[in-house]
C-alpha cells in the first residue's frame, strides 16, 4: 500500500499531504503513508512503552505473595495483571507498524530497547507498592493521557485503553501510602522512606531537560508528544507536592518553594548522572530484571512448542 | 516467523446485546480457543463485553488507501441521497 502511494505522488507530495494531515488532526492509520523516521520514532517508542508495562510488573510481582491481607493482595495482583494487558495492547499496536513482536522482545532482552528507567529501582518494603502506584503510574498518567491524542490511531487507541485502568492504579498506591502514614511511627517512617526513595527517579521518568532532548521538536511537529518533558514534569510536581502534605510526608527536596507569582512548584536540580547511569544499565536492578524477562521466555519455549503441536493436532482431526 | 511463533488474531467485542461486534486490537496465540481465551484476558478485564470473535489477521482483506478517492467519491457526488438535499414546503412536518 505504501508502494501504491509512492507510484501515484513524489516524496514531496506525500510529505505535505502527510504533513496536512497531522495539522489538521486527522488521525494516520496503519496503511496509509507515513515518512520512515516516523515510523521508526512510533516503532521505538511504542515498543518501549510496551517493555515498560512489562518490566513495571517485576518491582510489583516481589510483593504480591507478602501482601499485608487478602484484600491487598486481590488488588495488587489486578494491579499486575492489568500492566501485562498493557504491554499486550501496545505491543499489538507496534505490530500494525509492521514491527515483528518477537524481534522487538529480543531487542529488550540483547539490552538493544530501553525501558523506564524507573523499574530498575527495587522495591524494598510494603510501602514502596503505594509509592509506585502513587508516584510512579501518576507520572506515567502526566505522560499518557496526552498520547490519547496521539497522531497514530492504534497508539491513541491502546493509550484511551490504558489512562482507564491506571487511575485506579494511582489510587490504590495513594491509599497503601496514606494508610502507613496515618499508622504508626514504624509505619509513617516506612512511607516516608519510600517516597524519599522514589521522588527523584519519579521526576527523571519524564525524560532529560528539554535542552538535552533533541528529538522532542519533531515528535511535537509530528504530534506524537504533545507536551516537553519538562512541561509534563513540573505538572507532575504541581499535583503531588499537596497530595504528600495532606498525609504528613515531606517531599525529600530541601529547595522545593511554591513560587506564588508564576503559581507553580519549583524544585531543586536533578541527578542526571545518576539518570544516564541507570539508562545505560547500571542501575540497582537492570541486569536482574533482564535475566528475569529472558528466562521467563526460555523457560516457557516447551509451552509455546507444546500449544503449537495441539493446535496443529486438532486441525488434523477436523480436516479428517 | 520462527516456528514457535504464533499467528496473529484480529479481536471483535460485543460490549451488550444489541450492539455491532467492534474490532478491539490484535493478539497472537497458537489456535482459536486460545485466541479467544486470550482476548477475554486482554480485552475485558472490566465487563466491555459479553461476545468475542477473532480471525486470523492474514485472512482480512483491506481496501487500499491510495484507491480511496475513486473509490469512495461517487458517494460524495450523490448529495441527492440525503435528505436535506429536498426543499421541503413550511407547514409540512412529520416528513
Amino acid at each position: 500500500m505504501q508502494l501504491a502511494m509512492e507510484q501515484k505522488y513524489s516524496q514531496e507530495e506525500l510529505e505535505k499531504r502527510f504533513q496536512d494531515k497531522i495539522d489538521n488532526d486527522i488521525k494516520i492509520e496503519p496503511n496509509d503513508w507515513m515518512p520512515d523516521a516516523y515510523r521508526k520514532t512510533l516503532v521505538r517508542q511504542i515498543s518501549q512503552h510496551a517493555h515498560s508495562e512489562i518490566v513495571g510488573m517485576l518491582p510489583e510481582g516481589n510483593w504480591i505473595t507478602r501482601a499485608p491481607n487478602l484484600r491487598r493482595k486481590a488488588v495488587l495482583l489486578a494491579k499486575v495483571q492489568d500492566e501485562a494487558g498493557h504491554g499486550l495492547y501496545l505491543y499489538s499496536a507496534v505490530e500494525t507498524l509492521g514491527a515483528d513482536r518477537e524481534e522487538t522482545i529480543d531487542d529488550l532482552h540483547s539490552g538493544k530497547a530501553k525501558y523506564s528507567s524507573i523499574f530498575n529501582y527495587p522495591t524494598l518494603t510494603w510501602a514502596d507498592m503505594g509509592a509506585v502506584g502513587w508516584l510512579v503510574d501518576g507520572a506515567a498518567i502526566m505522560n499518557q493521557v496526552p498520547l490519547c491524542r496521539c497522531s497514530y490511531g492504534p497508539y491513541a487507541r491502546a493509550m484511551v485503553r490504558v489512562c482507564k485502568e491506571e487511575s485506579f492504579h494511582q489510587r490504590q498506591g495513594y491509599e497503601i501510602i496514606a494508610k502507613l502514614a496515618q499508622g504508626t511511627p514504624e509505619q509513617k517512617e516506612m512511607a516516608q522512606d519510600a517516597l524519599n526513595r522514589f521522588w527523584w527517579p519519579s521526576l527523571m521518568m519524564f525524560g532529560p531537560n528539554d535542552d538535552d532532548s533533541p528529538n522532542s521538536a519533531l515528535s511535537i511537529k509530528w504530534k506524537i508528544k504533545r507536551f516537553s518533558n519538562d512541561e509534563l514534569r513540573q505538572q507532575f510536581i504541581d499535583v503531588t507536592v499537596p497530595q504528600a502534605e495532606l498525609i504528613g510526608l515531606t517531599v525529600p527536596d530541601k529547595d522545593l518553594k511554591f513560587n506564588e507569582e508564576t503559581g507553580h512548584y519549583e524544585h531543586g536540580p536533578i541527578n542526571w548522572d545518576e539518570f544516564w547511569e541507570v539508562v545505560k544499565g547500571n542501575g540497582p536492578c537492570n541486569e536482574d530484571r533482564i535475566n528475569t524477562r529472558r528466562s521467563a521466555k526460555e523457560n516457557g519455549e516447551w509451552v509455546r512448542a507444546a500449544a503449537n503441536a495441539f493446535a496443529e493436532k486438532r486441525k488434523m482431526r477436523v480436516a479428517v | 516467523m520462527s516456528k514457535n511463533d504464533w499467528p496473529l488474531w484480529e479481536v471483535f467485542i460485543r460490549s451488550k446485546q444489541g450492539l455491532n461486534h467492534k474490532h478491539v486490537g490484535s493478539l497472537r496465540a497458537a489456535d482459536a480457543e486460545m485466541a479467544i481465551e486470550n482476548a477475554r484476558d486482554v480485552y475485558t478485564r472490566r465487563s466491555e463485553g459479553i461476545s468475542i470473535w477473532v480471525i486470523e489477521s492474514n485472512n482480512v482483506y483491506a481496501s487500499d488507501p491510495s484507491d480511496m478517492d475513486s473509490l469512495f467519491e461517487p458517494s460524495q457526488t450523490k448529495v441527492y441521497r440525503h435528505p436535506t438535499f429536498y426543499v421541503v414546503p413550511d407547514g409540512i412536518s412529520h416528513m
